[in-house]
């Protein structure tokens, strides 16, 4: 049965959650994991709806270092108070 | 603040001259700036220093946008306050980089409530640059530039603001309307220019004409030059007219075409269409008498890119004509194609240019659905890519002869 949204965006929360400090994780990253994890359950377009449901609901932030990656909020090492 | 409070004796420097002076741009902001004021006390100290002050940041940004935002903080608080936090805002430009007076000052007074007040008017991707606000700051700019129908660019791994040249507004030898090519792209492209998602920045620039403006075959991943397939056209008379006002037509037309496709006998010039590559010299020289033909598209190119990971490409051919007529779908659904195989494939900072180098040329063209054509041109008369079946044909069959 195919997946919903939310399951999706949970489900990478999860992975970003699990990698933070260890991986840096690209959208692309977590769309691959998705499919090759649930097959039919999912597809590339759910995979972008969850990513976008997970920016936009703040769980998660997009960060770049070189390139753009999908973390949880945290405060950079640059920053300055 | 009536007046800068450091001495800049080596900045001083840089406002010598009969040219603009970022430094003189920058005093002038400063006597009502803080930001502006701090940022000359460290640049001088690092003019002084020959050391750079500037942390990269990489969280900052807008709710639910991941690019438009490069976060900057000095290495150097305690000393330059005011710029503490000076990060850059990269808003999206009109197409073509129209303005009325009105939305100009509008721009600049959010960024003076907001920011400090320095702009770069535009940045080298073709963005309004703000430049230096604190994270705060942020969403309040964000917010008011919304209220005048401005929207952040693109940064980071994701569609960068396109941009064009200002096409047929202006110019007679555009041969697609670029300005609404560019703005019906970043309409219908507005997740990948928000959300990055891809291996790496991807660029879209539109030129009108070969004379290619905006250099989109030097800069963009995907390049947009107006071209025509049928005849230039011509006006005897006018090329007549040249003459007579001293043109050497020989020496300054015909000799300098690089297909040498023209012949002037001292009376009428001729053209042999066929071996012409669109350079624009002769149409250049003599406007008057030489226009571009009237079967008007674009040729499409891809790869370029500066040098970064790997060294600088400029584009190659991929689609030698298509008529540029909204709605664009035979277009955006190639971009689609190219995109989806990239971004799957494509390895992290990896320019789709270099992702093609990688794979292959042929390889690519398959995997996006496109036959390889002898028009998929590197260079004029230079197409190092074309595979044609029979080769494989042939090679098999003497395989197989062999293995037997």
């Amino acid at each position: 049965m195919a997946k919903t949204v939310e399951e999706v965006a949970d489900l990478m929360f999860n992975m970003v959650k699990d990698a933070q400090g260890q991986k840096k994780l690209k959208p692309m990253d977590l769309t691959k994991a998705m499919i090759e994890q649930y097959g039919d359950e999912v597809d590339k377009k759910l995979c972008k709806a969850a990513i976008k449901q997970l920016i936009n609901s703040g769980r998660c932030v997009y960060t770049y270092f070189g390139g753009s990656y999908v973390e949880l909020p945290h405060r950079e090492g640059a920053a300055n108070d | 603040m009536a007046e800068t409070t450091y001495k800049t004796p080596l900045l001083d420097e840089l406002e010598k001259g009969a040219w603009p002076s970022f430094v003189k741009e920058i005093k002038m902001a400063a006597k009502r700036s803080p930001m502006a004021n701090d940022l000359l006390g460290q640049l001088e100290h690092s003019y002084k220093e020959k050391i750079g002050h500037w942390k990269h940041g990489g969280i900052v940004g807008v709710m639910g946008y991941g690019g438009g935002v490069i976060g900057r903080y000095s290495d150097m608080p305690a000393e330059f306050p005011g710029i503490s936090h000076f990060h850059t805002m990269r808003i999206n430009q009109p197409a073509g980089w129209f303005y009325t007076s009105e939305s100009l000052r509008q721009l600049c007074d959010i960024w003076e409530r907001h920011g400090s007040g320095l702009t770069n008017m535009h940045g080298s991707t073709g963005d309004i640059v703000f430049l230096g606000t604190r994270t705060e700051e942020l969403e309040p700019t964000f917010e008011e530039l919304a209220k005048i129908d401005f929207d952040i660019g693109g940064s980071g791994s994701d569609l960068r603001t396109p941009s064009c040249c200002n096409g047929m507004a202006r110019c007679e030898w555009a041969c697609y309307d670029t300005m609404q090519a560019c703005y019906q792209l970043t309409q219908d492209f507005q997740d990948e220019l928000h959300r990055p998602a891809f291996p790496y920045k991807f660029k879209f620039k539109f030129s009108g004409c070969p004379n290619d403006c905006v250099a989109s075959i030097a800069r963009a991943d995907m390049s947009f030059i107006g071209t025509w397939r049928d005849d230039i056209q011509m006006d005897q008379a006018e090329v007549k007219k040249y003459a007579d006002d001293g043109l050497d037509i020989q020496r300054d037309v015909v000799d300098r075409c690089p297909s040498k496709c023209m012949a002037w006998d001292g009376k009428e010039l001729s053209i042999e269409n066929s071996f012409c590559v669109k350079c624009m010299h002769c149409i250049n020289v003599m406007p008057k008498a030489l226009r571009p033909g009237k079967d008007r598209g674009c040729t499409i190119l891809i790869g370029s890119k500066a040098p970064i990971v790997e060294g600088a490409q400029l584009s190659s051919v991929l689609v030698p004509f298509m008529k540029m007529e909204p709605p664009y779908d035979d277009l955006k659904d190639l971009i689609e194609r190219i995109w989806d195989i990239w971004a799957e494939e494509g390895k992290n900072r990896e320019r789709v240019g270099e992702f093609i180098q990688r794979v292959g040329l042929g390889n690519f063209l398959e995997a996006i659905e496109v036959e390889p054509i002898p028009e998929m041109v590197a260079h004029p008369r230079e197409n190092p890519y074309v595979f044609y079946e029979e080769y494989y044909e042939e090679d098999e069959g003497e395989e197989e002869e062999a293995e037997a």
